[in-house]
């Protein structure tokens, strides 16, 4: 299924919010107001976007420690999202979540945990649950490779399999957990292959190419509702900003030198931009209206955020228990 | 009509009662564990379920109990209420994740936004060479961790209706069921009904003093107060029924009335149960306190396998008539051995009763 020049132009749209909101966080998070902390998604924004073009408003998402672009890309709410990094009342947790707990229920942004692969099998759970009841919503898990290496990654992949279950888990390899490199947590083989193993369907992708991930996603969100069990996506990527936190990490040498500056040649918000401008009769004014639009609404979402009552201390206790 | 309460089970067939009639009554209960349809159904306590529910609400599990609780997890947040099922507790600590990260905090971290309606049964095994590793009582590791229940009914009557409870209830909840309970009969109404999930219950009135019991500790305590009257000391039996929240005030009040407390609990005493009910007791009673407040528990060492090395790990009766004879000013020498006699186990140190045959 081709995208239309309107998909293409939605999928730009998506990752520069997504980026110029990573941006405006990494810049503000200088002034110590956002007392939390936050893992940056900038230069893997294709994989969420191209994965929810493939999703339905009811389909299911869970994630992990760096999951704002797989919160926004989903529709979660983006002043929530920012007054959640500011700890106040009318964050997505009440500020009780900060930068790694998030939740947006009405955009069926399920939940997002810092525990690696805590959520993993939460997904597996929901499409469970939708399969019993005869619901037809799927369910997404994001995760990196370092997760993979987690057990329970293992145990959730044999029981979706085994009950054939409706889940989507996508593999966002940037090659690094931390500052640990693949190469020394993991053998010399596919992750993807694993996944084969335990009876999924698996796909693999440049996590740069938005339009490449949102075609994969498609088929695997195709094939999950069509009854043909769990799928499995691996994409390549790179983090550009250090692990956790508003900076650069590349001082520190933990990666081949250049890989980063390589890997920015390969900016994938850059790359469909190209896409687009070589498409005849294109408005390149179009870049900047839609740049300066999101602007103006992260400028609002930080307006509002900081507008928001701060979280009152008495409240801290409750919530523990349901009624 | 038949008075109701007058029907006797035991605790096992309580449990399964309880198991049929909340799967009857809400088709969004659906229950999981290693074993549960197989032929031997969890002790019989899952007997039955997988030819009356069928098999979308009736599962065997994959042994992965880390992975599974999390998809149970999941289960719940998408709708369902799993009933998960664990034949020992220490298979649990593969689980601790999910059950310590997520479930018990999920509500909590999304500001009450979406909850977590799950069961976790889990069986404390004792005797017949259980060992280091099929017979802990780890109720405490889970009463550590605000946002799980965490409940241990000792009588048939709260099997049932706490169990119904639990399913009931929105909230993470560990039931952990003692295996020398499964055998013990208890009144237990057939209709459906549900027991509080919170508070401790006076099971045995006294004055003399209070002995505050864990699960099959209760029955223990229940066969000493019985004993002891005889001889004129009153004692008065609380059956604590949940760690968490655990009910401080019910202890607060008996001790208000005999002045001695004495708490048993089948796990060790380290940072356990007993020991957070004697640091309350002082806290908010101590002068309400006549002697040292006493605490029976596990000694602190795993439990061996081999019954000549087990043969003193399990506090029974005779070790709490021991210490309480060093609690009461009373003076019962002249009869000890009439005591003892009364409450000389009926069995060897490790079968529940005399009719056992192991394995189990």
């Amino acid at each position: 299924m081709k995208l239309t020049i309107n998909n293409q132009k939605l999928l730009w749209q998506s990752m520069t919010r997504i980026r110029r909101t990573e941006e405006i966080i990494a810049e503000r998070y200088r002034e110590q107001q956002m007392r939390c902390p936050t893992h940056l998604c900038i230069g893997q924004e294709a994989i969420p976007v191209g994965v929810s073009a493939a999703l339905n408003a009811d389909d299911m998402v869970f994630s992990n420690h760096r999951a704002h672009g797989h919160y926004l890309a989903k529709g979660g709410n983006l002043p929530a999202l920012i007054a959640e990094l500011y700890g106040r009342s009318l964050g997505c947790c009440g500020g009780r979540g900060g930068s790694m707990h998030l939740i947006d229920i009405s955009a069926r942004f399920m939940g997002a945990t810092p525990i690696v692969g805590g959520t993993v099998p939460l997904a597996v759970g929901t499409s469970w649950a939708s399969l019993l009841q005869g619901k037809k919503t799927i369910s997404v898990a994001y995760f990196g490779d370092g997760c993979f290496e987690e057990g329970v990654m293992h145990e959730s992949m044999n029981f979706a399999a085994a009950h054939s279950l409706p889940v989507l888990f996508v593999c966002e390899n940037n090659g690094y957990a931390v500052y640990t490199g693949l190469d020394k947590r993991q053998p010399d083989r596919s992750i993807a292959n694993i996944a084969h193993a335990h009876g999924w369907q698996t796909y693999s992708g440049d996590g740069n190419n938005v339009e490449e991930v949102t075609k994969i996603a498609r088929q695997a969100a195709d094939n999950a509702r069509q009854g043909n069990g769990p799928q499995f996506m691996e994409f390549s990527t790179f983090r550009w900003m250090e692990h956790c936190g508003p900076g650069n990490d590349d001082h520190l040498n933990y990666r081949p030198n250049g890989a980063l500056v390589s890997w920015q040649k390969r900016c994938p918000i850059a790359r469909l931009r190209r896409t687009l401008e070589a498409l005849p009769n294109f408005e390149i004014g179009w870049f900047d209206q839609v740049t300066n639009e999101i602007n103006y609404e992260i400028k609002q979402a930080f307006e509002f955020a900081l507008a928001s009552p701060v979280a009152d201390e008495k409240s801290a206790g409750i919530h523990v228990y349901a009624e | 009509m038949q008075n109701d309460l007058s029907r006797l089970i035991s605790y096992g067939e309580a449990i399964r009662e309880a198991l049929h009639q909340a799967m009857n009554l809400n088709d969004k209960v659906i229950i999981i564990g290693e074993g549960v349809p197989d032929p031997k159904a969890i002790f019989g306590t899952t007997e039955g379920l997988l030819d009356r529910f069928g098999s979308s609400r009736v599962f065997d599990m994959p042994l992965a109990e880390n992975g599974m609780t999390g998809i149970c997890i999941g289960a719940a947040l998408g709708g369902l209420r799993p009933v998960m099922v664990h034949q020992r507790i220490d298979f649990l600590m593969l689980a601790m994740d999910q059950i310590v990260n997520n479930a018990a905090k999920w509500f909590y971290t999304f500001n009450g936004q979406a909850s977590v309606p799950l069961v976790i049964r889990c069986i404390v095994g004792r005797g017949w060479g259980q060992g280091p590793q099929h017979s802990q009582s780890l109720q405490s590791l889970f009463a550590h961790i605000p946002g799980l229940k965490v409940i241990l009914p000792a009588m048939g009557y709260d099997a049932k209706g706490m169990m119904n409870a639990a399913i009931a209830d929105n909230n993470p909840v560990i039931i952990i069921e003692h295996r020398w309970l499964f055998n013990i009969q208890d009144n237990v109404p057939e209709h459906y009904y549900i027991s509080s999930l919170e508070g401790a219950r006076v099971i045995r009135q006294g004055n003399d003093i209070t002995i505050a019991a864990f699960s099959y500790m209760v029955i223990e305590a229940l066969k000493v107060a019985k004993v002891f009257a005889n001889f004129g000391v009153s004692i008065e039996v609380l059956d604590m029924r949940v760690a968490s929240p655990l009910d401080n005030a019910s202890v607060l009040k008996s001790i208000r009335k005999t002045g001695l407390l004495l708490v048993l609990d089948t796990g060790w005493i380290t940072a356990g149960l007993a020991s957070e009910i004697v640091a309350s007791a002082a806290e908010n009673g101590f002068e309400l306190l006549k002697k040292p407040p006493q605490r029976i528990g596990l000694p602190p060492h795993p439990c061996p396998t081999s019954p000549d090395l087990a043969k003193n790990y399990y506090p029974d009766s005779l070790t709490i008539m021991n210490r309480i004879f060093k609690m009461l000013d009373k003076n019962m020498e002249s009869n000890l051995e009439e005591i003892k006699d009364l409450l000389a186990p009926n069995g060897a140190h490790d079968q529940p009763h005399i009719n056992f045959q192991g394995p189990f």
